[in-house]
């Protein structure tokens, strides 16, 4: 029971000889629940860009329930499209929300549910009545109700996050990857979100990536610690805590930014916080 | 689980029968078309009107590809035009059979002793018919993969409509001897048998075009409802989100663009009956960029508003000619500037936003508040209603 649900081998991402990822190594079991966590720029994001198709490697693999994000064809082997490597099961949970603001929530989440995804079928098959039960269960657990068919437009920022949510759910992915589920939350959002995350995480294998340090703490069981493109240590929340290493790249980051958060144990690490919301 | 299914069906009830009303409404607004409007309207004005609701057949697709899906097209007067020349070219070919010369009468006068290969389809009637929605839908639904697939939108997309637009008019504008160029195909004499220019014949034509927009309309509302219509909303609003939730936006743009392009075909078709002329004009860019601007007066991504858009900018255009033939062009552009200024969503957008709950109020029926569920359930809130109205 001790598949792996993602593997990557020496991944290497370099923008014009900027290396966001480099000679990545990270794995990831079925079922877990694993944070990676990082100060800014450290290549998180790209880190999913990489994994959703979005940003092709320039070096290394990315490998998903054993087999690669790769198609072969003709011309020879070539990366999967976006979609496709969505279709195999990995949903994405965006930095800022992303719904669809013209559509209601219960649009929203009819499309992501769709099993369908090609033109005609979507065109010409009708959501069946189980679909349509599914729909309004999921809108109940983001607890949407009410809201169900205004236009998500009008949901406030906590809502469009847990909507975006609700949308990666209604895709029955084999492997979620939430992006700063908590960023802009207050804090008792934040603790229903957490809360979520973990229920979810029974059923899921969910990567979070987060800023929020007591959030990580809520959740967390393995904790990534990514930096400069690397992995720095990898271990529980307790084990990342004191490690020299993580101390320092977060301490010298807070002499220039002095934000602190306290870590547990009395001992006060120092972490920036309130990331900008569209680090690249 | 009871209690579900039977909202379920009252739903779908509910649905069912607004599919009713609408059906009505639309088919009481064709016979007024048909019964009524020639009453009231002289020939000439018929005739107008008929072209103009030919126009907002091509209106009701450029709503789908710009106002729903979010691709600005500045292009569809090359669909529209190759609709025209392909039922043209059937009309040309009513030669009679005592004729001397069996080509079209231009041909002969470039020297053409022999029907071009591309014309000889042309003799059959159903064979035209089907190239009028074929011709500018397969030529769509390629010109649209190569785009689409390469991830071309926004402002670079009508760039390469236009661009392509150039393309065709050049094209068209140099075949002398094939499509007798600048001047265009002219002077239909008769189809089936029955003469063209005949006030009869025209008004089977008017009626065509009643039932064909009927039809467009119809098949536009059926495309932009349900989950298709909210998935081309999705990709108009954000494509990437689309493609990680395992959508190819590629094959849908493709397809809206084709149906698109084929409802453009149609107009193109029924815009010549009635004027009984196309010509390399309909490829201009600027009326291209016209089509757009009807769309945008009557509200993008309302069907209605593409129509009624279509029809009222028209019925302008052509009365603010007669009466100011010298400056009628700065009433229309000042028309267009004080819409998009005062009316960015268009004309039902604002009757959506503004007129709509003050009409309500006018009835004297309750208004339905856009606020937040939560307010409307909330008690607090419910008692300052009844205690204090508002």
């Amino acid at each position: 029971m001790n598949a792996k649900i993602l593997e990557i081998e020496n991944l290497t991402v370099s923008f014009d000889g900027f290396k966001a990822l480099d000679n990545l190594n990270f794995s990831m079991d079925v079922g877990e629940l694993r944070v990676v966590i990082g100060p800014n720029g450290a290549g998180k994001t790209t880190f999913l860009d990489v994994i959703t198709g979005k940003v092709k490697p320039t070096a290394g693999r990315v490998l998903f329930k054993g087999r690669t994000l790769r198609a072969k064809t003709r011309f020879g082997e070539k990366a999967l499209p976006e979609h496709q490597i969505a279709r195999l099961g990995i949903g994405r949970k965006f930095q800022t929300p992303r719904v669809y603001l013209n559509l209601t929530p219960r649009q929203n989440l009819e499309i992501s549910y769709n099993r369908h995804k090609n033109v005609f079928s979507t065109l010409l098959k009708q959501a069946v009545a189980a679909e349509r039960r599914t729909v309004t269960g999921l809108i109940e657990t983001i607890g949407l109700t009410l809201k169900a068919d205004m236009p998500a437009e009008l949901l406030s920022h906590g809502e469009k996050q847990w909507l975006e949510i609700g949308m990666l759910l209604a895709q029955a992915p084999d492997l979620l990857l939430v992006d700063e589920p908590v960023a802009g939350l207050t804090d008792e959002e934040t603790e229903r979100t957490g809360e979520l995350l973990l229920s979810l995480a029974e059923t899921y294998s969910i990567l979070v990536i987060e800023h929020d340090m007591d959030f990580v703490r809520q959740i967390a069981r393995q904790v990534t610690v990514l930096h400069e493109g690397r992995c720095l240590c990898e271990g529980t929340m307790a084990q990342v805590q004191s490690n020299p290493q993580v101390v320092e790249v977060y301490l010298g980051r807070e002499l220039s930014e002095e934000s602190e958060i306290s870590l547990a144990g009395g001992q006060t690490a120092l972490l920036e916080v309130g990331a900008s919301p569209d680090e690249p | 689980m009871t209690t579900e299914a039977a909202i379920s069906v009252r739903r779908t009830d509910r649905r069912r029968r607004r599919v009713l009303l609408e059906l009505g409404i639309v088919l009481a607004i064709a016979l007024v078309l048909i019964l009524v409007m020639p009453v009231l309207l002289s020939g000439f004005r018929l005739n107008l009107l008929g072209r103009f609701l030919a126009l907002a057949i091509v209106a009701l697709g450029i709503d789908l590809i710009w106002g729903y899906t979010g691709m600005l097209s500045l292009g569809h007067g090359i669909f529209f035009a190759l609709g025209g020349y392909a039922f043209a070219m059937h009309l040309k070919l009513q030669i009679p059979p005592d004729a001397s010369i069996q080509l079209p009468e231009f041909m002969s006068l470039y020297g053409v002793t022999e029907l071009p290969w591309f014309w000889k389809p042309f003799y059959d009637f159903n064979f035209s018919v089907a190239a009028v929605i074929l011709i500018p839908a397969l030529l769509a639904a390629v010109l649209g993969y190569l785009v689409f697939r390469n991830r071309i939108r926004g402002v670079y997309f009508a760039i390469l409509t236009q661009a392509a637009t150039i393309i065709f008019f050049n094209l068209f504008n140099g075949q002398q001897q094939l499509i007798n160029g600048t001047n265009g195909l002219t002077d239909f004499k008769t189809l089936f048998g029955a003469p063209i220019g005949a006030a009869q014949t025209q008004f089977v034509f008017y009626c065509l075009t009643v039932f064909l927009l009927a039809g467009a309309y119809a098949l536009c509302r059926w495309l932009t409802s349900g989950r298709f219509g909210s998935v081309l909303i999705a990709i108009r609003d954000d494509e990437g989100r689309m493609r990680s939730s395992g959508y190819n936006p590629t094959g849908f743009k493709v397809l809206v663009f084709a149906v698109s392009a084929g409802l453009a075909g149609i107009a193109g078709a029924l815009f010549t009956l009635q004027t009984g002329i196309i010509s390399p004009r309909a490829m201009d860019i600027a009326f291209s960029i016209e089509m757009v601007i009807w769309v945008a007066v009557g509200g993008r991504a309302s069907l209605v508003g593409a129509v009624l858009g279509t029809i009222l900018v028209n019925f302008g255009k052509s009365f603010l000619s007669e009466q100011y033939p010298q400056s009628w062009l700065f009433f229309l552009g000042g028309l267009f500037l004080l819409v998009v200024m005062v009316l960015p969503n268009g004309l039902i957008g604002a009757l959506r936003s503004q007129a709509g709950p003050r009409l309500w109020a006018i009835l004297g029926k309750r208004q339905y508040v856009t606020t937040y569920p939560s307010l409307e359930t909330d008690p607090d809130v419910q008692h300052e209603r009844q205690n204090f109205r508002n």
